[in-house]
C-alpha cells in the first residue's frame, strides 16, 4: 500500500512547500508518540484533565422501550463536552515536544477550536483558530470560550463561510508559518499523516468501550453505531473493533433536511471521489470537480467531505453508511433528554436516531453501543429555532 | 523522449539574455468574452508562455486575489470543458506556449486520459498542478508524457537539495521556484535567502527555472535577472485588469522595465 493510503484512499496532495512541515510531522510522530516520556505524559492528562476513562452507560428506560440493550459510550463527559479533546491534548503535547509554539487550528461549530484552546492554554502554546464568518455569527458561545483561553478566533470571509473555508485558510496560514506552528487539525481528513494520527490519539475511545463493555457484559457489543461528519469520533470508536467481526460498524450520516435536492452531509452515501484539502476521499462535488456546500442542522457534521479511511472501511464492506435527516436528529435529542436524563449533541443525536430506528428489528439480547460523541448544551438554541421553524 | 517545446521556448529567450514573461490568468477573466481578448492582447505583448488558471473552489495555494477571481469565473460558468470548447477558436492566433495551471480535483473529474488527449489537440504545452507533489504524481504525470505535455514541478525556499534532486530527475519544462513561504499574491521582498536557495536551485536543475507567487513589479525582475530564466506574474496582472487595464499594457509595462536597464537589447 502506498504510503499514507487506506486502500485507493487518502494520501497528501499538498503543495510542495507544505511537505517539509508534513514530513516532520511524521517523523514525529513516529520517533516520539510511542516513546515513554510522551505515552506517561499523555495517559496522566487524559486521566487528570480530560477525566477519562468516560463511562460506559446501560439505558434502562430506552432498552426497556425499545426491546434491545442500549448502551452509550459517555465522551459527553470528558472535559470540554466532546470527544474532541483526546486528539488536541496529545497534538499539543506533540507539538510541545516538537518545540512549537503556537497550535493552529480550524473550527465549524467551535467545539474543534475550544479543545485546541484548552490543550494550548494547559501547555502554554499560543492558540490560533480560523472559523468560517457565517460560523462565528452562528456560535458566539464558542467563540467566546475560544477568546476566554487565550485564543485568537479569525473569521474567514471567503467562499461559503464555513468549515471548508476555515480548513483553507488554516492550510494556507500553516505554510507561511510552518516553522513556528503546528496545525492541530480537528479530524481524520486532510493530507497524510493527519487522519491515522487523529485515529490513533481518538481510538482511546474504542478501547475503553471495549474493555469496558467486556467487563460489564462479559461479550463484546453486536453492532456499534458513531455519527461520521469528518468521522473523528466514529474512527476513534471503530478502530478497536475493526478485527472483531461479530461486531457490526455502522456510520451515520446527516442527510440534511431529507428531501430530494436539498443540502445535506452525507458524503460516503452520495458524494463521488475525488481531492479535497490533501486528501483523495468521496466528496460532495458538481459534475466539472467543484465543491458543494454542505448543511446539517448539526453544525459539527456540516462538511462536504470524510475521512479517507471511513471510505475504504465502507467499500471493503467491513463498516455500514447510513443517513438520518434533521428531523430525526432533533427528535433522538429530545428522545434522550426526557427518557435517560442526558442532553446530547446534534451530532451524536444523529447516531441515536439510527438506533432508536432499529426498534422492532433486533432480538431482546442484542446489544447496541452508541457513541455519543458530545453533549448538547451548544445545541439549544439550534433547538428550539429548528422546532418554532417546524412548527412543534 | 522528444525534447521540450516549453524548455526549446525559454532557452530562445535566454539566447537573447532576458528574462522570459509567463503571465497567468484565470480562464474566464474578467468575463467569457474579454477573456479571449486578453490572451490575444498579452501574446501580442510579447508573453512567452501563458497559464491558463482552472477556476476551483477550493485554491488552497491562492490567496485572495486569484480565489475571488476564481470564484467569480465559476459564478459565470467557465470550467475546464468550456475552455476546451472555446479555446479552439482562438488557437490558431496565439503564438505562446500554453501551459493549464489547476488544482487536482477538476482535472480528475474531467478523467487524466481525457484531458491530456484534449490538451494536446489543442497543442497545449503542459500542466502545473499545485497539490500534485513528488509522491502523487507518477501516474498522473505517465499519461501526460504519453501526449508529450510536460508536468511542471514547483519547488520552494523550503524544498531540501534532496527533495530538488528527486524533481530534477523527472521535471520536464521547467521548473516553477515559488519566491515565498506563502500563497500567490503575498506582498514579496526577494530577500537575500531567496537569492541563495535560486543559486542552489540552478546548480541543481539542468531544467530552466521560473520564479512566481508574489511579484507584483518590474523592477522584481531586475533583480532576479540572471538567477531565472522566467517570472510568472498572476495577481498582479489580475488587479491591473481589475482597475480598468489591459493585460498588452501590463505586458509591455514589464517589458519596458527589462529595456531601460538594458535588458533584453
Amino acid at each position: 500500500m502506498k504510503n499514507g493510503y487506506f486502500g485507493e484512499f487518502g494520501g497528501r496532495f499538498v503543495p510542495e512547500i507544505l511537505m517539509p512541515p508534513l514530513l516532520e510531522l511524521e517523523e514525529a510522530i513516529r520517533d516520539m508518540l510511542p516513546g515513554r516520556d510522551f505515552q506517561d505524559r499523555f495517559q496522566a492528562l487524559l486521566r487528570n484533565f480530560v477525566g477519562r476513562p468516560t463511562p460506559l452507560t446501560r439505558l434502562a428506560n430506552l432498552s426497556r422501550e425499545l426491546g434491545f440493550e442500549l448502551w452509550l459510550k459517555r465522551e459527553d463527559l470528558a472535559h470540554t463536552g466532546a470527544h474532541k479533546i483526546n486528539n488536541t491534548v496529545g497534538q499539543a503535547l506533540l507539538a510541545k515536544q516538537m518545540g512549537k509554539q503556537c497550535l493552529l487550528a480550524e473550527t465549524g461549530a467551535g467545539q474543534h477550536g475550544v479543545a485546541t484552546a484548552t490543550a494550548a492554554a494547559l501547555l502554554g502554546l499560543d492558540c490560533l483558530v480560523y472559523m468560517g464568518a457565517k460560523d462565528v455569527h452562528r456560535q458566539q458561545i464558542n467563540v467566546r470560550r475560544m477568546e476566554l483561553l487565550g485564543a485568537r478566533v479569525v473569521p474567514v470571509e471567503a467562499s461559503t463561510q464555513t468549515l471548508k473555508d476555515a480548513i483553507n485558510q488554516a492550510l494556507r496560514h500553516w505554510i507561511k508559518e510552518q516553522d513556528t506552528t503546528h496545525y492541530c487539525i480537528g479530524s481524520v481528513v486532510g493530507p497524510h499523516p493527519f487522519p491515522g494520527l487523529v485515529r490513533d490519539l481518538q481510538a482511546v475511545i474504542g478501547r475503553e468501550a471495549r474493555a469496558q463493555f467486556q467487563e460489564q457484559t462479559g461479550t463484546l457489543p453486536d453492532q456499534v453505531l458513531a455519527c461520521v461528519g469528518g468521522g473523528s469520533n466514529a474512527m476513534g470508536i471503530f478502530h478497536p473493533f475493526v478485527d472483531d467481526q461479530s461486531v457490526g460498524l455502522t456510520g451515520i450520516e446527516a442527510a440534511g433536511r431529507g428531501t430530494p435536492g436539498c443540502y445535506h452531509s452525507a458524503t460516503v452515501n452520495q458524494g463521488s471521489p475525488g481531492v479535497l484539502q490533501g486528501t483523495k476521499t468521496y466528496l460532495l462535488q458538481t459534475e466539472d470537480g467543484q465543491i458543494l456546500p454542505s448543511h446539517s442542522v448539526a453544525p459539527g457534521l456540516d462538511y462536504p467531505g470524510v475521512g479517507p479511511e471511513h471510505v475504504h472501511l465502507q467499500q471493503s464492506g467491513r463498516v455500514a453508511f447510513v443517513q438520518v435527516n434533521d428531523r430525526q436528529a432533533v427528535e433522538a435529542f429530545q428522545c434522550l433528554c426526557r427518557k435517560e436524563g442526558i442532553i446530547p449533541a446534534l451530532e451524536s443525536s444523529h447516531a441515536l436516531a439510527h438506533a432508536l430506528s432499529l426498534k422492532g428489528s433486533l432480538s431482546s439480547e442484542t446489544q447496541v453501543l452508541v457513541n455519543l460523541s458530545g453533549r448538547g448544551d451548544k445545541d439549544l438554541d439550534i433547538v428550539s429555532e429548528y422546532c418554532s421553524m417546524e412548527g412543534n | 523522449m522528444t525534447s521540450s517545446r516549453l524548455e526549446a521556448r525559454l532557452k530562445e529567450a535566454q539566447d537573447k539574455g532576458r528574462t522570459a514573461l509567463i503571465p497567468f490568468l484565470p480562464a474566464g477573466f474578467p468575463d467569457k468574452n474579454r477573456f479571449f481578448d486578453e490572451l490575444k492582447a498579452l501574446d501580442r505583448a510579447g508573453a512567452d508562455i501563458i497559464e491558463i488558471g482552472i477556476p476551483f473552489s477550493d485554491p488552497v495555494a491562492d490567496g485572495p486575489v486569484v480565489e475571488a477571481a476564481s470564484q467569480e469565473c465559476l459564478a459565470r460558468g467557465a470550467s475546464l470543458a468550456w475552455l476546451f470548447q472555446e479555446l479552439p477558436k482562438h488557437r490558431s492566433e496565439l503564438s505562446a506556449e500554453i501551459v493549464l495551471m489547476g488544482y487536482v480535483n477538476p482535472f480528475m473529474q474531467f478523467g487524466w486520459s481525457d484531458l491530456a488527449e484534449k490538451a494536446a489537440a489543442l497543442d497545449l504545452a503542459g500542466m502545473i498542478i499545485p497539490d500534485l507533489p513528488l509522491e502523487e504524481s507518477p501516474e498522473i504525470e505517465a499519461i501526460l508524457t504519453r501526449h508529450q505535455l510536460d508536468l511542471i514541478p514547483l519547488v520552494g525556499l523550503n524544498t531540501s537539495p534532496e527533495r530538488m534532486h528527486l524533481y530534477a530527475d523527472r521535471a520536464r519544462g521547467f521548473v516553477y521556484f515559488v519566491s515565498i513561504l506563502g500563497i500567490t499574491g503575498a506582498k514579496n521582498v526577494l530577500s537575500p535567502e531567496l537569492k541563495s536557495k535560486l543559486e542552489q536551485a540552478r546548480q541543481i536543475f539542468t531544467q530552466p527555472l521560473a520564479l512566481g507567487f508574489g511579484l507584483s513589479s518590474p523592477d522584481q525582475v531586475q533583480s532576479v535577472q540572471g538567477s531565472v530564466d522566467a517570472v510568472v506574474f498572476g495577481s498582479a496582472l489580475i488587479e491591473h485588469i481589475r482597475q480598468g487595464g489591459s493585460g498588452g499594457s501590463f505586458l509591455r509595462s514589464w517589458r519596458s522595465g527589462e529595456q531601460e536597464t538594458g535588458i533584453g537589447q
